[in-house]
């Protein structure tokens, strides 16, 4: 049983802050080799990784492997297609799964507790045993275009964003943040007139930030990372998402110090999200099972 | 302004029967208070009016047209929780003009309107605070502020002081109270609290286990409960009962007695013949220490005397073994183990036939 005095309150503090440290450096190894080595030249990054300078701006350091990442691939292109589907996917994600838990939770329709455990039940399934039925699927769907009906999503967004803008496991957050809500809110909206419409526009919308700020980081983090899927559904550069855009560096000789500049550039959109959601994030993580 | 009206109300959940077919008149402008001990099913019927929960069965009118079907909405009622329910996200004045502003009204209407509300209630000061930045009696405010701005024509409310400290809770009794005078409109009042019922009611419906036992006003309540349980259930300390023996009757009264009573004609319309073995009921209020041992009715030794300033409660062990609570005055003063006597009026005893 640990005692806590005056005393040896600063020492527990620095045990507890380096422990803390250690642990957020480790995690940081990974990217600290990844941007370091996007300077290195190919010959040098593979030496360095024998030793400790692999995390260390030493050697030939140089913006040579970015000037020939943009050289050998669009980029800029990629990141956009990827930050357009991802932001497309996350928006409608978000609307999509709300109102469906929204209808679980609130409206009493019959054979809703059925449904609902339906779709948790896709959760545990592995989307590489749907991923060859679905692109049969996406490859004769209909869509209408400016130049009247097509046949065939391949090679387009629409066919990155609409087969994920409802999954299982955004729901089942909603459902079971909105379960927490303290039911008389709604009732009182109820009494006072509000419509489902409005009650889910004013009432549960505003007070949904921490579970809208982890549903969209998790759907960022598996749209942006998403690799197989549009690997098999576009053949086309135009649409080509930054995943995909990474087998542009494996040729016959990879060209590892490009790799490395390619993820530093195509890690920015990430981090920069992360951080804008980063508040709210925790806070819908500290706010978890406190009720206030 | 409207009446409501309850016709063989019912309510299960499953094949649990929890309102058992109330019948029920509130009358236009009434203040009428559902009482009874937890889960007898006031929350329910309330929630009923107001269109929180179906209707199994039964019909249920508000303003003279029949409501079973309608949506809350479209009720013209206002609710107050127990737990308030104010709108964490919104400012006070938000919360309050929230019906106004769903009904589309405008700027300048909604203006007046929580002006008045919030004039009537004392919370002009907290207008543009956050409901975290306000006290229990003050969200309470609020959300009385939020029903009444809507001028609705039922108000309901389900315990709405519960939560509040005990001063702060004579206080907004008082104010619900004078709410009900000032604007004229039919409240419905859920509260297990029966100091609450009496001083607020104009009709108080005792419930136990979704079965109306009685409905009147609370002093016919007090003098003339219907059965065992209102008779228990209403006044406070709580009604003695005493297990006694029909001797037979004298005229109208039927004259009954125990071990520690003795005989005593008290008025009853109960077809009770000799020897049928009844409850007795007497307030603790009307009895009175007995000057000469003799000429008392009831016997009995002092267990425990709380002096409360106004009034002495007495606790007694009577001679056949039995418990019985006496409130006599403040100068009462009763030792510990004292045997003493006690009498009283018994045209203000009730007799029951036994549960
Ligand atoms: N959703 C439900 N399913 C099944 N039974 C329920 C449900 N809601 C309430 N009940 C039951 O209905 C009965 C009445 O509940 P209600 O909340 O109306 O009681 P109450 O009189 O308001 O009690 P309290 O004074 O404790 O608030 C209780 O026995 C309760 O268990
Ligand atoms: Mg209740």
């Amino acid at each position: 049983m640990a005692i806590v005095t005056p005393e040896n309150r600063g020492l527990r503090l620095v045990v507890r802050y380096t422990v803390l440290t250690i642990i957020a450096v480790i995690f940081c190894f990974p990217l600290v080799f990844m941007i370091m080595s996007s300077f290195k030249p190919s010959q040098q990054l593979l030496t360095d990784t024998g030793s400790l300078r692999a995390f260390l701006p030493v050697g030939d350091l140089s913006f040579d492997n970015y000037i020939e990442a943009f050289a050998r691939a669009p980029i800029g292109l990629f990141v956009f297609n990827s930050m357009f589907v991802t932001g497309t996917t996350v928006i409608l994600t978000l609307l999509i799964c709300s109102m469906t838990a929204f209808s679980f939770v609130y409206l009493k329709w019959r054979g809703r507790g059925l449904v609902l455990s339906i779709i948790l039940a896709t959760l545990i399934v592995p989307f590489e045993t749907i991923v060859i039925p679905l692109l049969l699927l996406a490859s004769k769907l209909p869509w209408l275009g400016l130049h009247g009906i097509e046949w065939g999503w391949l090679n387009s967004y629409r066919v990155q964003i609409i087969p994920f803008v409802a999954d299982g496991l955004t729901i089942f957050l909603f459902v079971q943040y909105f379960k927490d809500l303290p039911g008389e809110l709604i009732e009182a909206a109820r009494v006072e007139g509000a419509s489902w419409p409005q009650i889910y526009r004013r009432i549960v919308m505003p007070l949904s930030g921490p579970v809208m700020a982890t549903a969209a980081i998790l759907k960022f983090l598996a749209m942006y990372n998403s690799y197989l899927w549009p690997l098999m559904v576009v053949q086309k550069e135009q649409y080509r998402p930054v995943m995909v855009g990474l087998q542009y560096f494996f040729q016959l000789n990879i060209a590892w110090g490009e790799i490395m500049a390619y993820l530093s550039l195509i890690t920015v959109p990430v981090l920069a999200f992360y951080l804008l959601l980063q508040r709210a994030f925790i806070a819908s993580i500290a706010s978890t099972g406190v009720k206030g | 302004m409207a009446n409501v009206v309850l016709k063989d109300l019912r309510k299960s959940y499953g094949n649990v029967d929890v309102i058992k077919g109330v019948d029920l008149t509130i009358n236009d402008g009434e203040f009428c208070v559902f009482v009874g001990p937890s889960g007898c099913g006031k929350s329910t019927l309330l929630r009923m009016i107001a269109g929180l929960e179906d209707i199994t069965g039964g019909s249920l009118a508000i303003g003279d047209k029949v409501v079973n079907e309608v949506q809350p909405k479209d009720r013209g009622v206002a609710m107050v929780f127990q737990s308030y329910a104010i709108f964490p996200h919104m400012t006070v004045r938000e919360n309050v003009e929230f019906g106004l502003t769903i009904a589309k009204a405008t700027k300048a209407e909604k203006e007046a309107k929580v002006a008045e509300a919030a004039r009537i209630l004392q919370m002009e000061h907290l207008l543009d605070r956050r409901p975290s930045q306000l006290s229990g009696g003050q969200r309470q405010r609020v959300a009385i502020g939020r029903a009444i701005v809507r001028k609705p024509e039922v108000f309901l409310f389900d315990e709405p002081l519960s939560n509040l400290d005990a001063s702060l809770r004579m206080d907004m009794r008082m104010e619900i109270g004078k709410l009900h005078k000032d604007l004229r409109a039919t409240m419905i009042y859920v509260t297990h609290d029966q100091v609450e019922a009496m001083t607020l009611a104009d009709k108080i419906v005792v419930l136990r286990d979704g079965i109306v036992q009685q409905i009147g006003a609370p002093m016919d309540l007090y003098h003339h409960p219907a059965n065992l349980f209102v008779a228990g259930f209403i006044g406070s300390p709580s009604m003695n009962f005493l297990d006694v023996e029909v001797k037979g009757r004298d005229g109208d009264a039927l004259v009954v007695s125990n071990g520690a009573l003795d005989p005593v004609g008290v008025p009853s319309t109960l077809e009770a013949t000799t020897g049928t073995r009844l409850k007795l009921g007497i307030r603790p209020q009307y009895l009175r220490p007995s000057t000469d041992t003799q000429a008392g009715k009831l016997h009995g030794t002092v267990t425990l005397t709380e002096r409360l300033g106004s009034e002495t409660v007495v606790n007694l062990r009577l001679t056949d073994d039995s418990a019985l609570i006496a409130a006599l005055g403040e100068d009462a003063i009763f030792d510990r183990g004292r045997n003493v006597s006690l009498s009283f009026d018994p045209t203000r005893a009730h007799l029951f036939f036994a549960e």
